[in-house]
């Protein structure tokens, strides 16, 4: 059947169904957050050191909490057959993850210094979405300091924090917001006692101004004088109480990124920029994805080579060691190798659209009688991460030791992974995180710190390992290509029923991500299902009153690099969703807007899509060719809704104008970070529509860098957007960090129905062939010398230099 | 290639102090300021003169430094971001690293370097820039901050316009 096709259907199973599905439907949406208790402790220290543990988690009361459905109790919608809760509205993998994390959240410690400064070595990576600046906020206004006085650095790989230290599925901030508050509330505590002791003052009647305890008399003493006070020979169990978040100053304000100064001026370091010992190093890899190395053959030509100084066969390739970069990838280029053809090497995007579309699914229901459906298939091609940055790390492995300095998300998972890579005890290697230049949840995996720490041991020399840009959209990973099938039944002015089947490549989950997914369910007594199956389950919800809703993932485990990619499994399957309700909505001769408001299910979904519209001015009358396209999203107990105005009257250069963003995170801690959130997933959504894709042939991306990987530049962005982050609407934080990309896919596919007349089914939308010649596997592209541009005799050359 | 060739010693200015180096002719800039040199400021993102993360400014102008040989700049006058700062006559840093906090544009911060050298360097040709002009820079950001630079290259203009006049005023 043709996509978008209407079609009368035999059967009643589906009605009854439905019927049944109303009346065993709750009067209220289970509570989904679990409200964590913890205890302080003050760690034995000579100067004031505060810990603390969880004493076990109870459910929250859903009406007071913010359920993850929707934030309190439902209410009932004025239009739409109820669906029943899913998975991910009881538990979604945020709070499998906090689960995960919780008998270990002891050791997340805060302390002060004789200087009055708070320090927080933070078990979580920075990507630049904002979290360390979220977190010192949040410190800064539990311990009433001056957001200057407090520090967090990124933490080293702790094993013992076992599932603690692992950043993703933007659970960063909801992971850290209660045990940070409990540890900064009981280091409070613990100064304002020991300020009561030293000045002679209940603690009632003292106050705190920036760090100084201040007596009603106006005696004074500081944290800094404090500190020594304030700490504790022996560890021991203090009160802690965190503050009505509300009373907060500081949280809920704009604050700039702390590393901004570091950043314009050229001082912020990633890993291959720290000054450590590590010779430039990068790898010859296979033609093929996931090719091992066979022979290499003129290793002493290679190592002849001026600035080289090894040549090391590895089974991933030959890692040239040399002075410099330049000369690294003159012998990289220059070596005569053979590998293995990869796990996929007889694979392009067309056979593995065919693989997709054979595997069996679980069947649409039986059609109704006198229903009508309307089915849809989508594609989306695979798509490279492409963080700013290639795959990196710098390695010094030795005898008895090793230290790594990497961008990590799962570092734990990578210290385990490199001590067995290079017989040492786990006790024997360091793994130092560094800032990342950029992820979208590439550095789920620790590719390049692995690589790294064997190329280091094999060659007796600290190295600083960069893929070539070529090899990290070749070689790297990816979200893998995926096949979707929808179909929603209508009968007079309802949806009966709306059915997904997703079949996908298989979505490689990070070690380290996946077992706390697995330790995170134990503890919730949901069952056991596969890392991937889980991921799926506890991320996608039908957020609108479609009837029986089933949302079923189907994965094809073909070899490629696979790994969760910002939203992992929502944009493709939440945006293909958001495209259908619009023809929903079109097909019941309904507005976008109004549909969606009547088949919402509260008001936290409805208030968002409502503002987007207002601000965006839903319905102003554009020239043909221009249209606005509107998409809604909730997950990480959060909600967003995006609107665009899609200009497609030049074929060649489609063009978002406009756009509006309404963002509701429950409590919003930093609203200028999220504005930068929201921007950037809107950015996604509009590169993964229009443009933004890999094509395989023969085993192997052909694309070798921005060239021909259409991520949008400054000509495709918006000129205009307009954020509005919603007021505060719980006592918590939801996720960010991903929330706003499958609301833009949707936003930007659907403007695109509209200015064109023609829905879209496959992404990105500008995909027709390849219309270059790619640089051949293998060798890494040289980009011919250039001479130097003149501007100032060609005015083009300002630009293109 | 830059291996092919004998080492030659190269001198030029990097960030207003004479530097010399002893590399192949056809080194990349990029290298010899990163891996010789230590100046990291400038971001390796594809090596290909498709990103633009490794701009710098030679006698003031935008250029690319992985794809220009090292020979290319001898005798003249490289800036990095770096050295941005210390090329503003009014102190403290340039209008357009100014403008860049102002508005809280970097996310990972990779590309920003890039990002501010081209913006000074558009800025210091086209002291009022419409957004007609900031379509045609080609930096990639990933993070997808292109909004903010926009607003932030504005702004910067307006700081270089209120730096020229109480200059001149003075």
């Amino acid at each position: 059947m043709p996509p978008g096709a209407v079609e009368p259907s035999p059967g009643h199973s589906l009605v009854e169904e439905a019927l049944a599905a109303t009346v065993r439907r709750p009067a209220s949406r289970p509570g989904g957050t679990t409200r964590r208790q913890f205890l302080a402790y003050v760690i034995g220290a000579p100067i004031l050191v505060v810990a603390v543990d969880a004493l076990g988690s109870a459910p929250a009361n859903a009406a007071t909490s913010g359920a993850s459905g929707g934030g309190g109790l439902t209410v009932p919608a004025p239009e739409g057959i109820p669906s029943l809760p899913q998975p991910a509205d009881v538990v979604d993998l945020g709070d499998l993850l906090i689960l995960a994390g919780l008998p270990t959240a002891n050791l997340i410690t805060i302390s002060v210094d004789t200087n009055g400064v708070a320090h927080f070595a933070m078990p979580r990576q920075e990507n630049g979405q904002g979290t360390e600046t979220a977190v010192a906020m949040i410190i800064a206004d539990e311990l009433d300091l001056p957001l200057e006085q407090v520090e967090v650095t990124l933490a080293p790989a702790e094993p013992k924090l076992v599932f603690n230290q692992l950043t993703g599925s933007s659970n960063a901030i909801r992971s850290l917001w209660d045990p940070v508050r409990t540890a900064a509330a009981a280091a409070r505590g613990r100064l304002l006692a020991a300020a009561s002791d030293l000045l002679g003052e209940a603690t009632s009647a003292l106050t705190v101004q920036d760090g100084v305890v201040v007596a009603p008399d106006g005696r004074r003493v500081s944290y800094g004088q404090l500190s020594g006070l304030a700490a504790s020979p022996t560890t021991l169990a203090v009160p802690a109480t965190p503050k009505d978040p509300s009373t907060y100053r500081i949280v809920g304000t704009p604050v700039p990124q702390r590393a901004n100064p570091a950043i314009v001026t050229g001082a912020q370091r990633y890993a291959v920029d720290l000054d450590v010992p590590g010779y430039p190093t990068m790898v010859r890899r296979a033609p093929t994805i996931g090719g091992r190395l066979l022979s290499f053959t003129n290793r002493a030509a290679v190592e002849a080579m001026p600035g080289v100084l090894r040549a090391v066969p590895l089974p991933f390739g030959v890692a040239v060691i040399a002075r410099t970069f330049g000369q690294a990838i003159d012998g990289v280029d220059a070596v005569e190798a053979t590998f293995s053809p990869g796990p996929v090497a007889d694979q392009s995007n067309a056979t593995v659209r065919q693989a997709l579309i054979e595997a069996p699914v679980v069947p649409f229901l039986p059609a109704a009688p006198l229903a009508r459906t309307l089915a849809f298939d989508f594609d989306w091609a695979p798509v490279n991460h492409a963080p700013m940055g290639t795959n990196m790390a710098v390695a010094d492995v030795r005898d008895d030791s090793a230290t790594i300095w990497a961008p990590l998300q799962t570092p734990i998972a990578a210290l385990e992974a490199i001590a067995e890579a290079v017989g040492l005890p786990p006790s024997a290697v360091v793994v130092n995180v560094v800032r990342g230049p950029g992820s979208f949840g590439r550095t789920l995996f620790f590719d390049a710190a692995l690589e790294a720490a064997q190329i280091s041991k094999a060659a007796g020399l600290p190295v600083r390992l960069m893929w070539h840009r070529t090899n990290d959209m070749r070689h790297g990973r990816a979200h893998p290509q995926a096949h979707h099938r929808i179909r929603a039944t209508l009968l007079g002015d309802e949806v009966l029923a709306f059915e997904h089947r997703v079949t996908s490549v298989t979505t490689d989950v990070s070690p380290g991500l996946g077992e706390a997914i697995t330790a995170g369910l134990d503890r919730t007594g949901l069952g056991k299902l596969g890392f991937s199956q889980t991921l799926f389950e506890t991320t996608i919800t039908c957020p609108y009153n479609f009837g029986v809703v089933t949302q079923l993932l189907t994965e094809v485990p073909l070899a490629f690099n696979t790994d969760s990619w910002r939203s992992v499994f929502s944009y493709n399957t939440r945006g293909a969703e958001e495209i259908v309700v619009d023809q929903i909505a079109a097909a019941l001769g309904q507005d976008p807007v109004t549909f969606r408001l009547g088949f919402l299910q509260n008001d936290r979904q409805r208030a968002v899509v409502e503002k987007v519209a207002e601000v965006g001015g839903w319905g102003r009358s554009l020239p043909a060719g221009v249209a606005q396209g509107i998409g809604f999203h909730q997950e990480y107990q959060s909600f967003c809704a995006v609107l665009v105005e899609l200009d497609t009257r030049n074929p060649a250069l489609p063009r978002v104008t406009r756009a509006a963003v309404a963002v509701d995170v429950g409590l919003p801690v930093n609203p200028l970070s999220l504005e930068g959130q929201m921007l950037g997933g809107l950015t996604d959504g509009i590169s993964l529509v229009l443009q933004m894709g890999n094509h395989v042939e023969a085993g192997l991306p052909v694309e070798s860098g921005w060239g021909h990987f259409k991520f949008i530049r400054q000509d495709q962005a918006p000129r205009e957007v307009t954020v509005v982050v919603m007021p505060r609407s719980t006592d918590r934080p939801g996720g960010a960090g991903e929330l706003a990309v499958p609301a833009a896919v949707g936003a930007v596919a659907n403007a695109w129905a509209r200015a064109t007349g023609t829905v879209p089914t496959s992404f990105p939308i500008i995909d027709p062939t390849i219309g270059w010649a790619p640089p051949p596997p293998g060798p890494v592209p040289v980009e011919p010398l250039q001479p130097l541009p003149d501007p100032r005799r060609d005015p083009s050359e300002l630009y293109d230099y | 290639m830059s291996g092919a060739t004998p080492a030659q010693t190269f001198r030029f200015t990097l960030n207003g102090q004479p530097v010399a180096v002893t590399c192949p002719p056809d080194l990349r800039v990029l290298w010899v300021l990163r891996d010789l040199l230590g100046v990291t400021g400038p971001k390796y993102g594809c090596g290909l003169d498709e990103c633009r993360a490794c701009t710098c400014h030679v006698d003031g102008v935008a250029f690319a430094t992985c794809s220009t040989p090292v020979s290319a700049i001898e005798g003249r006058s490289v800036t990095t971001i770096e050295g941005l700062a210390a090329t503003w006559p009014g102190g403290g840093l340039h209008p357009v690293q100014q403008a860049w906090l102002e508005l809280d544009v970097p996310q990972c911060g990779y590309c920003q370097a890039g990002q501010i050298m081209m913006a000074a360097a558009l800025l210091a040709q086209v002291p009022d820039p419409t957004d007609d002009d900031i379509d045609q820079i080609r930096n990639v950001c990933r993070c997808g901050t292109y909004v903010r630079i926009r607003q932030a290259i504005k702004r910067a203009a307006e700081l270089l316009r209120q730096g020229s006049s109480s200059a001149s005023g003075s």
